[in-house]
């Protein structure tokens, strides 16, 4: 089942989380979304599950052209899969996820062989079947978090939507999970949304991500349109680390520190610009490339791990992150005081005429 | 926590700075539980053994008697009437102030502590204003020949006016720490209120229900202040135990007074140890809750 948000507003006081937003999840997919806390998205999650309604009069909602709008929550058949996993303390993991089985109308509610069969299955999904009888209590936040899953999935939802799934988990955990949440979709192909502030988890894990930022939607994309193509400074800065320059578009040139490059794209800008530079996409080298560059020493270098960091101070007083596969390192022979040139393989170019957005952490 | 740094103590305190040194322990120990002989426990002993003073004949006997019959059953018939009440008011009450925001709510928690604060006496007075023959809604009662004060109903709402806050008091704490998520979570797994209520919310209160209802029950049935100005002391009437205590107490009929007063001497003790084990079943069922949210610690962001 296909959803779709249209013109969704929403205020709290005179907080305004958000701000006349639209969303297509095409049936099937995946979704994340993805910003900083107060970004709205956990907001429109639960305006799409119906726990919160948009401002009167403003918005739609609706599922494979439905409008469900004001459907209450118990209707829409959505899967909600809470943070902190709201699971029902008093009763096992088995009537936990049976319970959207037996709440249902006497005529519609499967016989007990049948939800017992049903959990079960479930249970097994989850891998969790040997801990039918336990209560929550007794269980890590991992297996809270599947028993959550399970309990969402056995109304057999047309729509899963997730807030912040693995957010209460640690990070081992956490990785595991996202992994098995996606092996998981793909066998069931249920139209499914998440919430997450994370980035490596919505690139990792989801079809499509939509990055918000102060109740507005910045950018939707593929993850790799929204990491390689960021359409906003707000989504440059949040999906990983940066360089940031201030600089100047000129005649489709690009001057900053004190280089002056080929703009490419970013050539149709003219006047004061922002030039963002990720620490992957410097080209470091001893000897002065032909093209212009960037003379700096080496401050630091961390080489602990498959990517080695250096920390370099360019002749202006300006402090640089840079990272290096660690054949580079070694073959370059680099150390602190080191004197290098580092020039941006690829570099993005934003107008510095608006104040820029910060990235919540 | 005022530690700027929020680091861990290095070390744990000294125990000398924890502990007294044992004279004193032993003295302050000794202490109380003199004090506590004296005040709590000599007097009901004294009521019990004033009861028997007659011997079991005689103190069997009382309860023969109409009147103090009709008082044991007045005082089942108010405490059947208003425990049911207060518990409905309490889990509504407590519903509405834990789940729902709306204007006017701090001043509705204020007014359910009312009883707390004002005399009993007070509040049988005001009773008085209201239904007595010179009271408010006085004279249509009066027409439509229904008698509030100086009867059964009249006792029964200064009860409920009394025990008004022990029900409520106990859930809303317990529901606003407990939030609203397992509620939500039922709805959309197609729950609907009423069975929101019963298989969700019900369950994770019943302790502090079953504690206030305790609590409730016996004030309900231990209310005397109140009772006392609106019931009249019609004997065989509107008597219930207290009042029956006092208006043979004032006869000089020590055996049938104590008798009756030693009924109320073991509600009291029936409640206490029914409080005990209900808090001990509640403090068992809130640590399996504070293991649930151990590992729960937000997480946070490990990339920039």
């Amino acid at each position: 089942m296909s959803i779709e948000a249209r013109h969704i507003t929403k205020t709290f006081g005179a907080f305004r989380a958000l701000d006349d937003v639209g969303l297509t999840v095409p049936t099937g997919r995946l979704m994340a979304l993805l910003g900083p806390s107060g970004s709205g998205k956990t907001t429109l999650l639960r305006i799409i599950a119906g726990l919160e309604q948009a401002d009167y009069g403003s918005g739609q909602v609706l599922f494979d052209d439905a409008d469900v709008t004001v459907r209450p929550v118990r209707r829409r058949g959505v899967g909600f899969v809470f943070q902190h996993y709201a699971l029902f303390r008093h009763l096992t993991v088995f009537d936990n996820v049976a319970f959207g089985l037996q709440v249902r109308p006497r005529k519609e509610r499967p016989d007990k062989d049948e939800i017992r069969k049903r959990v079960g299955d479930l249970l097994r999904m989850v891998q969790l079947d040997t801990l039918a009888d336990r209560y929550p209590g007794q269980l890590s936040g991992g297996q809270r978090q599947r028993v959550a899953l399970a309990r969402a999935l056995a109304v057999e939802p047309q729509v899963l939507l997730l807030d912040e799934p693995f957010g209460a988990l640690d990070a081992k955990v956490r990785k595991e999970l996202r992994v098995w949440l996606r092996r998981l979709h793909d066998e069931l192909h249920v139209t499914s949304v998440f919430v997450t502030h994370d980035q490596d988890e919505a690139l990792e894990v989801a079809d499509r991500v939509v990055v918000m930022n102060e109740g507005r939607i910045e950018q939707e994309g593929t993850p790799d349109e929204v990491f390689h193509r960021p359409a906003t400074e707000f989504v440059m800065r949040f999906l990983g680390e940066v360089n940031q320059f201030h600089g100047r578009v000129d005649a489709g040139r690009v001057a900053f520190a004190d280089v002056e490059l080929d703009a490419g794209d970013h050539g149709r800008l003219a006047g004061p610009a922002r030039v963002f530079v990720r620490p992957h996409e410097w080209e470091v080298s001893l000897a002065a490339p032909s093209q212009a560059a960037i003379r700096a020493v080496v401050k630091r270098v961390q080489s602990a791990g498959p990517v080695a960091r250096l920390e370099l101070r360019t002749a202006e007083g300006a402090l640089l992150n840079a990272e290096l596969p660690q054949e580079t390192l070694e073959r370059l022979g680099l150390a602190v005081g080191s004197e290098v040139h580092v020039t941006p393989r690829r570099l993005r170019v934003f107008a510095a005429d608006r104040v820029p957005p910060t990235p919540g952490v | 926590m005022a530690g700027a740094g929020g680091g861990h103590r290095a070390a744990p305190r000294p125990r000398s700075g924890m502990s007294e040194p044992a004279p004193v322990r032993r003295l302050l120990i000794a202490a109380t539980l003199v004090v506590a002989g004296c005040v709590l426990v000599l007097p009901l002993a004294s009521v019990f053994a004033e009861a028997l003073r007659g011997g079991l004949g005689a103190y069997l006997a009382s309860f023969r008697d109409p009147e103090a019959l009709a008082a044991i059953r007045l005082t089942l018939l108010v405490a059947a009437i208003a425990v049911p009440v207060n518990v409905l008011f309490g889990l509504s009450a407590a519903w509405a102030i834990a789940k729902f925001s709306f204007p006017g709510k701090r001043l509705l928690i204020t007014l359910i502590d009312l009883p707390y604060a004002v005399s009993p006496v007070v509040s049988g007075l005001v009773y008085i204003m209201i239904y007595g023959a010179n009271g408010v809604f006085g004279p249509w009662l009066a027409a439509h020949d229904l008698q509030v004060i100086f009867a059964v109903p009249g006792i029964v709402l200064a009860t409920i006016f009394v025990t008004f806050p022990f029900v409520a008091r106990e859930l809303i704490p317990l529901m606003e720490e407990q939030g609203t998520e397992q509620e939500q979570a039922a709805m959309t797994l197609g729950a609907s209120g009423w069975q929101t209520f019963r298989r969700v919310t019900l369950p994770n209160v019943r302790w502090a229900l079953l504690y206030g209802v305790i609590l409730c029950n016996a004030r309900a049935m231990g209310e005397f202040g109140a009772v006392s100005v609106v019931s009249g002391h019609i004997r065989g009437k509107t008597a219930t135990m207290p009042l029956q205590v006092e208006i043979l107490y004032n006869e000089y009929n020590h055996v049938a007074a104590f008798a009756v007063a030693s009924l109320l001497a073991m509600l009291a003790l029936v409640t206490l140890v029914a409080k005990a084990v209900v808090e001990r079943r509640a403090g068992a069922a809130a640590a399996q809750i504070t293991t649930t949210e151990v590992e729960t610690e937000p997480q946070r962001r490990e990339a920039p």
